[in-house]
């Protein structure tokens, strides 16, 4: 479907990465934010606030990032395309319902503009150190999608991706921006609506007394209703059976439990997004995401003109993991360095996806500023030697 | 015929409330004794009485005893996090203007935990009715203190007796803004209905505080023999004061209970507000938002 045009701001803009946030979830068709102010995400709402009274739809500002993130998932179940926006702190609030979100297969989008940790940290200062945390952080098993954009035009595009994501999944999808992204202005262009795809949700065709709310018809994601519609359907999240209902058995819970994490697992080909460059002949590959990626283009292209084989990949979509092409890659390359603004945490995946069959160099930082060019290129010169 | 079977089928024939419940959840977790079921039964009458299209009702519970209603209600129903039914259905109510949303949850759930979410949702005058089964304890959990436990009373976490000063729910209710303030006892069962009537019909934040017993856990540590023996306890200290001024309506351990409707008033729902003011700054570019728009 094409997306609707009341919420597509045609044209050329020069806006930060939070305003451009803001825009493609407009575009996505987000109609419903509920959110506290953190920075550095609070632009992120400050936009839909001004902007959402003549698109139609709801901005509410809440108590708390909990009631924020379980504000949104009601709002799902009332028919509407749903975003909450915020930072590490509110984040770490957010936990409990996040795992909410997994268990009734609620479509939202959670966005986290990072900033340094551990608890208030570096309120102004980006890091990338919630990779793990939105992995995680929640109890249970479940697997989350993650996009990492590293430009405001990226924060608009990938946006409406991971609204689209959202709907195809029914998971929560986290948007992981960082403070430099947040707030570094660009050119960014909004095409008209006509040519932004959008995915809808997808409401079931059955009638209210032939539907069950976690029925899969093959592909392992039930088809959705809203409520006011007849279907007086139960949604727990509490284990529950086909009819939504609460059931305490080992056998209920296997069932469950395997779907959502298999409704990932099983389709990771159709969620990978690696943008390549020169890995075909790189004996050393750099790894990054996020704004870390641009700083590692710059690396990259120095080895490169000094004649060095180094490739790079960056990962778009975060999760799930691309395991299966890092492992395709460890084939040819002998190095692989993962920068990130973090002391370590997505190279761990690396290290799990490339067993032994290279060699893993984490470039870790502890965040409040980005990787100078140069100690990426040095530890490239190391690994080419 | 199973036992089980027999009591379903004497349910369908008998039992006018039986339509209301989701029949294939039934027989119910509640322990014999317990209020929470005589409060459902009156909640599905009030919503036979009030003439409201069921299709377009939806209860959203926390996590407790009482958090376990939603599930059994013949509605779009939903049972969500300890503490959060509030947001939910703001949520869900921002989303879907037609719907009446309920909440119905415990003591604990909506004044411990979830404690401001309730404050603010009153303060925004969030069109929800929250109906608070007030039972003095964690069910759930095994009978710990709640913020309603009264001072004496004996918890799994105040062994020796509580210590702390319980809230009095429907001067907060009252302070933080509530349109509708009532309280009654499951011994009130005509006076819950009409009172949930009239919750479902109000325009806001209408807020139902019922004191139910909890025989399992609450009566049995404290020796107040069993649910019949507290409901006559209900009938024997309470005292029926429409009106009353919310400040002196505070619970103490077995003292006088005053019940009645304390406060039905008016005030701007947040999303009239809402829509409102958005006329008033934008004119006629604006379009009130969950009105059904006659194009001309
Ligand atoms: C975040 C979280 N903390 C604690 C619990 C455990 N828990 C479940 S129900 C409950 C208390 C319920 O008390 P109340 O709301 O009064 O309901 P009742 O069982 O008395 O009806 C608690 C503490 C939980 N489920 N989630
Ligand atoms: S433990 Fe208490 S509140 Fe829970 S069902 Fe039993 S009697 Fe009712
Ligand atoms: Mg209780």
């Amino acid at each position: 479907m094409k997306a609707d045009p009341s919420g597509v701001l045609v044209g050329t803009h020069f806006i930060d990465g939070d305003h451009a946030a803001c825009e493609g979830a407009l575009a996505a068709g987000c109609r419903f934010v509920a959110g506290y102010p953190i920075t550095p995400s609070t632009e992120v709402v400050e936009r839909f606030a001004a902007r959402i009274p003549l698109v139609g739809g709801v901005f509410i500002q809440l108590e708390d990032e909990i009631a924020s993130s379980i504000a949104i998932q009601g709002a799902v179940w009332g028919g509407k395309k749903v975003m909450t926006v915020t930072s590490g702190p509110g984040l770490s609030l957010m936990m409990e319902h996040i795992g909410l979100a997994a268990i009734t297969e609620c479509p939202c989008v959670f966005v986290d503009v990072q900033r340094g940790g551990p608890s208030t940290g570096l309120p102004t200062l980006p890091a990338q150190a919630d990779m793990m945390q939105v992995k995680w952080g929640s109890h249970g098993d479940y697997e989350p999608i993650a996009l990492s954009p590293n430009s405001p035009q990226e924060c608009f595009d990938l946006m409406i991706k991971a609204f689209n994501l959202a709907e195809m999944y029914r998971v929560p999808v986290f948007f992981m921006m960082d403070e430099v992204v947040g707030h570094m202005t660009e050119r960014v262009v909004i095409p008209p609506a006509d040519q932004i795809e959008v995915v809808e949700r997808r409401w079931t065709a059955k009638k209210p007394a032939e539907y069950r709310p976690y029925e899969t018809n093959g592909n392992m994601v039930p088809d959705m209703v809203k409520a006011g519609d007849g279907y007086r359907i139960h949604i727990t999240g509490l284990t529950h059976d086909e009819r939504g209902y609460p059931s305490m058995t080992p056998a209920t819970q296997d069932k469950l439990v395997r779907r959502l994490l298999n409704k990932i697992r099983l389709n990771a080909d159709k969620l990978l997004d690696v943008r390549e460059e020169h890995t075909e002949d790189a004996d050393v590959t750099v790894i990054s995401f996020g704004i870390t990626s641009r700083v590692a283009t710059a690396a990259v292209d120095d080895a490169r003109a000094q004649g060095l084989k180094v490739g790079h990949a960056r990962l778009v979509i975060t999760w799930p993991f691309p395991a299966a092409r890092i492992a395709a890659l460890a084939e040819r390359t002998k190095v692989f360095l993962v920068p990130e603004l973090n002391m370590g945490q997505m190279v761990q995946e690396v290290e799990r996806a490339v067993a032994g069959r290279a060699k893993v160099v984490s470039i870790p930082h502890a965040g409040g500023t980005v990787h100078e060019p140069e100690t990426i290129l040095a530890k490239i010169m190391e690994a080419a030697r | 015929m199973s036992t089980e079977q027999a009591v379903l089928d004497g349910l369908e024939i008998d039992n006018p409330v039986m339509p209301y419940l989701r029949k294939d959840r039934i027989p119910h977790i509640w322990c014999p004794g317990c209020g929470i079921g005589t409060t459902v039964n009156c909640f599905a009458r009030a919503l036979g009485e009030s003439g409201l299209d069921l299709d377009k009702v939806a209860v959203v519970s926390g996590i407790g005893c009482t958090g376990r209603v939603a599930g059994y209600m013949n509605l779009d129903s939903f049972h969500t996090t300890h503490g959060r039914p509030i947001p939910f259905a703001t949520g869900l109510k921002l989303a879907n203007p037609e719907l009446k949303v309920v909440v119905y949850s415990g003591d604990g759930d909506l004044f411990a935990i979830g404690g401001n979410h309730f404050f603010h949702a009153a303060r925004r005058n969030m069109d929800l009715m929250v109906v608070c089964i007030n039972n003095h304890t964690y069910g759930m959990t095994g009978g710990q203190l709640a913020p309603t436990t009264p001072m004496g009373a004996t918890q799994t976490t105040m062994p020796y007796g509580n210590f702390e000063q319980p809230f009095n729910l429907p001067f907060i209710a009252d302070a933080c803004g509530a349109v509708y303030v009532a309280r009654w006892t499951v011994y009130h069962v005509k006076q819950i209905t009409r009172a949930m009537k009239e919750g479902l019909s109000k325009r806001g934040f209408a807020f139902i505080e019922i004191i139910s017993p909890c025989p399992t856990l609450y009566s049995r540590r404290n020796r107040l023999g069993d649910g019949v023996d507290m409901v006559k306890y209900y009938k024997e200290k309470s005292v029926i004061k429409n009106g009353a001024n919310t400040k002196e309506v505070d619970l103490s351990f077995q003292g006088e209970i005053t019940v009645g409707k304390f406060v039905d008033r008016e005030r701007t729902t947040w999303l009239d507000g809402m829509n409102d003011h958005f006329s008033k700054v934008f004119g006629s570019k604006f379009k009130k938002y969950g009105v059904h728009h006659v194009e001309d």
